[in-house]
């Protein structure tokens, strides 16, 4: 097919953009490794309950008679391949449920980020003059606040004022709120720089002498034109979201012990750190670490991708 | 019947407390199936008035007075919902680049079918078809292929086809045609402007091409009108316009086609070049690059005259029409 050999890579379509980063990825050795760790985070994730070996809802879970069981290779029982925390848990099981909630909050979080980013910076950059103004300056004051500092705040308050219970209950939903409401400016910011440049464009005269609606023109001709770099920011966001999720809990306003992420995990075994058990901290650490590794790693590798300026073949 | 009348209009940008006229008392009829042409060097106006008349003047830029009548209808001050029915329904305006026409992440049929239903309330069969079939009618080959192609894939003789086609969707009466052709190469621009004229005759369309190529308007335009610095200095039928202009600058502009200098002969030019909005010279604003120019042309602004040839805004003109009159009385 012509389409595909004639790509414009300026202006990348959207199926032909799936295409490109497509072909880009098989032609790089680099980006073959970081997308099979993400489809094998991603899988391991969404399996979770079908490959962890034992039920983390079952009563039995929890058995203090096998508390701080070190790992199959050194404590050589083979019921526990990553060996147990402190309440004689499966640390392999929690792992695979803790990368799951970690990678959901850290998706939907950023879902939310870039519906709100999106559609005001679309709104901001097209329509311009004091609309744009109020919501730029509003996005400088929200930036002005560290999307830790704010998470803190409000999850201290929803803590006290409907207690300790409502909360575990809603923790999941708090989190993804909370960090999605906070960092809808990076979005907005590039979504509007991006449409500043777009509405120029004769393009835009010609819908609008057809006749066709504003929220239309906004919509289906300028917001497909801004998407690259909101592609790239959506994989890093996703990084940036797990850590705040991770710090979160490990500050013991996140995910509750009964339910942990991998930063509750994480902080739940920093107290057994030093007094031997030092798999129930390292373990989650290290799956922390790659799965973020491996977005930023992703976002980066995307950002040259897509960029025309860095293209290199 | 005249189809548009637009009536003293002055359109202004505004820049802080300053106002600087960008159209002064621009007054201009079509009729049914008419081909006109705007002439004039950038900065003329002629782009301004050709968004001025969809009412999409860009900020600063506003409509200060005048009347813009469609079908006898005022569509100066409607609100944005009629003027939407009037877009791309009744006027139609094609643009200068057909690369950037056209959406770079929208198919040929996606865009096409969004212009469609954007005005009525059809399915997408029904859509489609239509779409496919005034890709037909611009002469273009396997429309269906190209209905699923982006722009890129297409020439730019192509992408300009798809345009008219675009424009021809909802049959309007008017076709607004800024430099439709000056992005494109010479074979091309030949084929296209054949295109156009063939689909304003046959659907008794009314055509507004803004040029500064005399051989297109000469070509297209039944009646030219030559504008400077904001104002219509010379209107006239084109073939008498093009052989006998009236207006000095008229006859500046004609004079700097390169097949009116000899071999070996420099270039005819207009000294000097088309003021600015912001230091436009007081009374005819061609005065001080005119060589016929008067004393009283610097400080006031000639009013239009029938020169039996064209209508024409100019004071030696005036002078020479009183002369031959009065020696025409004088033989009596």
């Amino acid at each position: 097919m012509i389409g595909h050999k004639h790509t414009d890579f300026t202006h990348p379509s959207h199926s032909s953009r799936l295409h490109h980063i497509w072909t880009g990825v098989i032609g790089d050795k680099l980006a073959i490794m970081v997308c099979a760790a993400f489809i094998f985070y991603c899988v391991v994730g969404m399996l979770a309950p079908l490959i962890a070996p034992y039920d983390v809802n079952s009563p039995d879970f929890v058995d203090l008679l096998n508390a701080e069981i070190a790992p199959y290779w050194i404590s050589a029982d083979e019921r526990f391949l990553l060996g147990t925390d402190s309440q004689g848990r499966d640390l392999l099981s929690i792992i695979l449920y803790g990368t799951r909630l970690s990678l959901t909050i850290g998706i939907l979080a950023v879902a939310i980020q870039a519906l709100i980013g999106i559609c005001l910076g679309l709104i901001s950059g097209y329509v311009g003059g004091r609309l744009d103004n109020f919501l730029m300056r509003f996005a400088d004051v929200q930036l002005s606040f560290s999307t830790i500092m704010t998470a803190i705040v409000f999850l201290a308050l929803f803590q006290t004022a409907f207690g300790i219970n409502v909360y575990e209950d809603l923790a999941m939903f708090m989190l993804i709120l909370v960090i999605g409401l906070a960092e809808w400016p990076l979005f907005a910011r590039t979504v509007r720089a991006s449409v500043l440049a777009e509405k120029q464009k004769e393009y835009v005269d010609a819908a609008r002498i057809m006749g066709i609606s504003k929220t239309r023109i906004m919509f289906r001709h300028i917001l497909p034109n801004t998407l690259t770099p909101v592609l790239v920011i959506f994989t890093i966001q996703i990084a940036n979201a797990i850590i705040a999720e991770a710090a979160l809990s490990f500050l013991g306003l996140g995910m509750p012990s009964t339910d942990p992420s991998l930063g509750a995990l994480i902080s739940s075994g920093f107290r057994y750190l030093f007094s031997g058990a030092w798999w129930i901290c390292v373990i989650p650490s290290v799956a922390l670490i790659g799965l973020i590794l491996v977005m930023n790693l992703l976002g980066d590798w995307l950002r040259d991708y897509l960029n025309p300026r860095t293209y290199k073949h | 019947m005249s189809l548009l009348t637009v009536k003293n209009l002055n359109v202004a940008f505004r820049l802080g407390k300053q106002e600087l006229p960008a159209l002064m008392d621009v007054s201009f009829s079509l009729d049914r199936g008419e081909r006109i042409a705007f002439v004039g060097e950038s900065g003329a106006g002629k782009s301004i008035l050709g968004f001025s008349i969809v009412n999409l003047i860009s900020k600063p830029g506003y409509i200060q007075s005048g009347s813009i009548k469609l079908n006898k209808k005022e569509i100066i001050g409607l609100n944005r919902r009629q003027m939407q029915e009037i877009r791309g329904k009744r006027i139609a305006m094609i643009f200068q680049d057909p690369m950037m026409t056209l959406n770079p992440v929208l198919t040929i049929g996606q865009q096409l079918v969004e212009a469609i239903k954007s005005h009525t309330n059809i399915t997408y069969r029904d859509a489609k078809n239509i779409a496919i079939e005034k890709l037909l009618s611009v002469q273009i080959a396997s429309p269906e292929r190209r209905f699923n192609q982006y722009p890129h894939e297409l020439s730019g003789g192509m992408r300009q086809r798809v345009i008219i086609a675009a424009i021809l969707l909802l049959n309007p009466d008017v076709i607004i045609a800024d430099e439709p052709t000056t992005a494109l190469d010479v074979t091309i621009q030949a084929e296209i402007l054949q295109l156009l004229l063939e689909i304003c005759k046959k659907n008794d369309v009314a055509l507004i091409l803004i040029s500064h190529d005399l051989g297109i308007v000469s070509k297209v335009a039944e009646r030219t009108l030559v504008m400077y610095a904001g104002r219509i200095v010379e209107e006239g039928p084109t073939l008498e316009l093009i052989n006998d202009p009236q207006h000095p600058y008229t006859q500046g502009l004609l004079n700097a086609l390169p097949q009116m200098a000899l071999p070996g002969q420099r270039l005819n030019q207009i000294k000097g070049s088309m003021p600015s909005l912001a230091d436009r010279p007081s009374g005819c604003a061609f005065h001080n690059r005119c060589p016929y120019a008067m004393e009283k042309c610097k400080d006031q602004q000639p009013e239009f005259i029938h020169s039996g040839i064209s209508t024409v805004s100019c004071f030696m003109i005036e002078e020479m029409l009183e002369e031959e009159r009065n020696a025409q009385e004088g033989l009596l």
